[in-house]
């Protein structure tokens, strides 16, 4: 009987830990892995993957009918909204300050301090906060949002390489970490990282988002970009060892084939099936390829990916 | 793995007796290494080398056909762990299970949907690869019956399931059945010299299963040594971990170590520890994106079967040769004469970027596409294949004048410096610089076309 070994491979790197969330509420660390995503084989996985409800400050104008009717009444107040994500198990909540964009509204830094505040009131979960990414509005509410909230320790975004010092400086003084997005492109990424790391910030303050691409709208291109990252971190790239950002919800729930109701040819199938699988799919796909933080939309996606990574993450003793 | 010129010399005469053409053996091994030579080049070397030679240089993961024509399942012979390494190159064959305990009807129903299913992606036709039969009660008749029905669809790949050898013979009896080379599954350690015997004589594929890679790697050697050489491997894990930490120990034995014994496709079946549809779904999804070769479902709508379409077709694009859009005029959200013209390029990427951010701004829209080979919108500019004469020869090609009212076109940001050239090219044309980034197209049309 030939006795197989397995074949482990031995890396040399680790993942960056990030830890998010204040003193006296829950935390979240992410990262801090020895090998590929979920091959118990071959390293540690001290954390388990992460997921995020995606929150705006402001009723989403243009989401899919059966996203916004699952989150009912809770979508008029982000407060309410939060809260009720909570309940549905997320980890984290992503709070996209939509209405500080110019033609949203343009809402002031002040009352995105506000929106933070009753945010975290309604809820002891770690935050990650990005402006409407339009960098002068982006530094106005992250700055003020930065100090309304210091120690609570958010990651505070979006930092690009043309708008980074500001967010980056922010971040530093008030104890927070940031959320660093680069074009889908695995050296742009490290190149962030550089920059922001040369300014001061600390390495285990950075996450990074290296753009998403939903199923059929580029999703192997952001996999490969992932992939890639993971095992240059794993190889021992200090610079490209930080935790990976998905937005699987944004980038599936603005498609077609998860939007559209009718004028679609018959062979789509039902919307309300395929929608979810297009988000829950992007989703797994990219968690695999090494997505720490995972964004989602809908409820039940974040029900199902949840019931996913617990099955991932569970040893079912060896195979060989 | 190939091997080194190296190895490959060692099984040489060693005479350098120049016959070969090369003048002396080792610069043969060295064009051998290369796939630059043939070892039948060589006149002298024993029957013994060459059945070594030929051994070792076969692929790590052995190619296995399942089905004839039509939807035929060919998988196997991968080279890469991760598909940026080089490309994934077999997609696996998507199959629907049927059980034989089901009612005819419903199974006939089951059987033509799939059959009949098809849908459009990229200008590509995709559809589903066959069906699994299962004997599920144990009751030949019944079993036969399935099967039976099974061949209103001759185009569709089949999968036998029965452990029992005098059904699957019964079964392959009929030589319609056995002529559409369905995979035999499965050989096991309690039948598996009856199942070589009848994979043998019906020249049909072999599925092999055993709990654990090591009962897993016995077993083929067995099923090997008795002149069976296309085998499925199935190691029995079927929940999301176990699968992945299998499947991705089974693919690195076979690339990285050589591993012959699991040089293999794989079998699997995400329905099985499935606790909801949705589950089975994101357990095939796992199959396609890790090292999966045939995967059979429990459950088939066109919902489900769409994405996975879709996701199989993202994971085995071969990243060196980007998928492209066809070049055409594309409208968005019904356009008239009057709506505003935009132009890209044929890089799916770079398409669907710019595509999903119009559908999302709710503007009615044409979207011009010209072919650039699949470059993006820099790359192709750099390298001449996005310029004024491309550009005008498409607006031509495309009568581009005859769908639009108004002569004003929009160019990508990036690409500003085409402006005084298109200018030249179009003079009767206003040609606008859009944003450098898709992000900004929403906002853009509503600048320049709110009413």
């Amino acid at each position: 009987m030939p006795k197989v070994e397995a074949p482990v491979e031995k890396w040399r790197g680790r993942v960056q830990e990030v830890r998010l969330g204040g003193d006296g509420r829950k935390q979240v660390t992410v990262g801090g892995e020895s090998t590929l995503p979920f091959l118990h084989f071959d390293g540690e996985i001290p954390h388990r993957p992460v997921i995020a409800a995606e929150v705006l400050d402001m009723p989403p104008a243009d989401w899919a009918e059966n996203v916004v009717s699952a989150w009912g009444d809770a979508l008029k107040s982000p407060a309410a909204w939060a809260k009720k994500a909570a309940q549905l198990g997320a980890d984290l909540i992503f709070l996209r300050l939509a209405s500080a964009h110019p033609e949203q509204g343009n809402t002031s830094g002040a009352q995105a301090a506000k929106t933070v505040s009753q945010v975290m009131e309604a809820t002891d979960l770690p935050l990650i906060v990005v402006g409407p990414d339009v960098a002068e509005k982006d530094n106005e509410v992250i700055v003020a949002v930065a100090e309304a909230a210091r120690g609570q320790r958010l990651a505070l975004g979006t930092v690009t390489d043309k708008n980074y010092r500001t967010i980056v400086a922010t971040a530093m003084a008030g104890g927070h970490a940031v959320v660093a997005q680069a074009p889908m492109d695995m050296n742009l990424s490290k190149q962030l990282n550089i920059l922001c790391c040369d300014v001061g910030l600390p390495k285990d303050s950075l996450v990074m988002d290296p753009t998403t691409g939903a199923l059929g709208y580029g999703m192997e291109y952001a996999l490969s970009v992932f992939e890639r990252l993971r095992l240059a971190a794993l190889q021992g790239d200090a610079m490209t060892a930080m935790p990976i950002l998905c937005h699987a919800g944004y980038e599936s729930w603005r498609q077609k084939e998860a939007k559209a109701v009718e004028g679609v040819p018959v062979s789509w199938g039902d919307q309300k099936v395929r929608s979810l699988l297009w988000e829950q799919m992007t989703a797994l796909t990219l968690l695999q390829s090494g997505a720490e933080i995972m964004v989602l939309r809908h409820p039940r996606s974040m029900d199902v990916v949840r019931g996913v990574i617990d099955r991932l993450m569970a040893r079912q003793g060896p195979v060989s | 793995m190939a091997l080194t010129a190296i190895e490959i010399y060692k099984y040489l005469p060693k005479t350098n007796c120049k016959d070969c053409g090369f003048p002396t053996c080792l610069a043969f091994a060295m064009k051998l290494a290369q796939k630059g030579a043939e070892l039948s080049a060589c006149k002298h070397v024993s029957e013994e080398a060459k059945s070594a030679l030929e051994a070792a240089s076969r692929p790590p993961i052995r190619l296995v056909t399942i089905g004839k024509d039509g939807r035929k399942v060919e998988v196997g012979n991968e080279v890469a762990m991760f598909r940026h390494e080089k490309t994934f190159y077999h997609q696996p064959g998507l199959l629907l299970r049927v059980k034989d305990s089901a009612a005819p009807d419903k199974v006939a129903q089951e059987m033509a949907a799939v059959a009949s299913y098809k849908v459009e992606r990229v200008g590509m036709q995709l559809s589903w690869n066959g069906l699994a039969i299962q004997n599920d009660g144990g009751d030949k008749a019944a079993f036969l019956a399935a099967v039976k029905l099974a061949q209103a669809h001759p185009e569709l790949a089949l999968v036998l399931m029965s452990d029992d050898p005098d059904t699957m013979a019964a079964a392959l009896g009929d030589p319609a059945v056995a002529g559409r080379l369905p995979l035999i599954y499965a050989a096991t350690e309690a039948n598996w010299q009856k199942m070589a015997a009848l994979a043998k004589q019906h020249k049909c594929p072999l599925a092999v299963r055993a709990g654990g890679l090591d009962a897993l790697a016995t077993l083929t050697e067995q099923v090997a040594a008795a002149g069976i050489e296309d085998i499925v491997v199935d190691p029995g894990a079927r929940d999301f971990g176990d699968s992945l930490n299998a499947l991705t120990q089974i693919r690195r034995l076979a690339l990285k170590k050589s591993f012959r014994p699991l040089g293999y496709p794989v079998i699997t079946f995400p329905g099985e520890k499935a606790s909801s549809q949705e589950e089975e779904v994101l357990l095939a999804t796992q199959h396609i994106a890790r090292y999966a070769g045939v995967i059979v479902l429990d459950h088939f709508s066109p919902a489900m079967a769409y994405p996975l379409l879709t996701e199989r077709l993202n994971i085995y694009t071969d990243p060196q040769k980007p998928l492209q859009m066809q070049a055409g005029v594309y409208p968005f959200g019904k356009p008239d004469p009057a709506s505003p013209l935009l132009v890209t390029t044929n890089f799916s990427l770079t398409y669907f970027s710019v595509s999903s951010e119009i559908e999302s701004s709710g503007f009615p829209t044409w979207l011009m596409v010209v072919d650039t080979e699949g470059q993006s919108v820099l790359t192709s500019w750099a390298s001449g294949k996005f310029d004024a004469e491309k550009i005008s020869k498409a607006a031509k090609n495309f009568k581009v004048e005859e769908k639009i009212g108004h002569r004003s076109l929009v160019i990508p940001g990036a690409v500003a410096v085409l402006r005084g050239e298109l200018e030249g090219e179009f003079p009767e044309w206003k040609i606008m610089v859009g944003p450098r980034e898709a992000v900004g197209i929403g906002p853009f049309l509503k600048q320049n076309w709110a009413r």
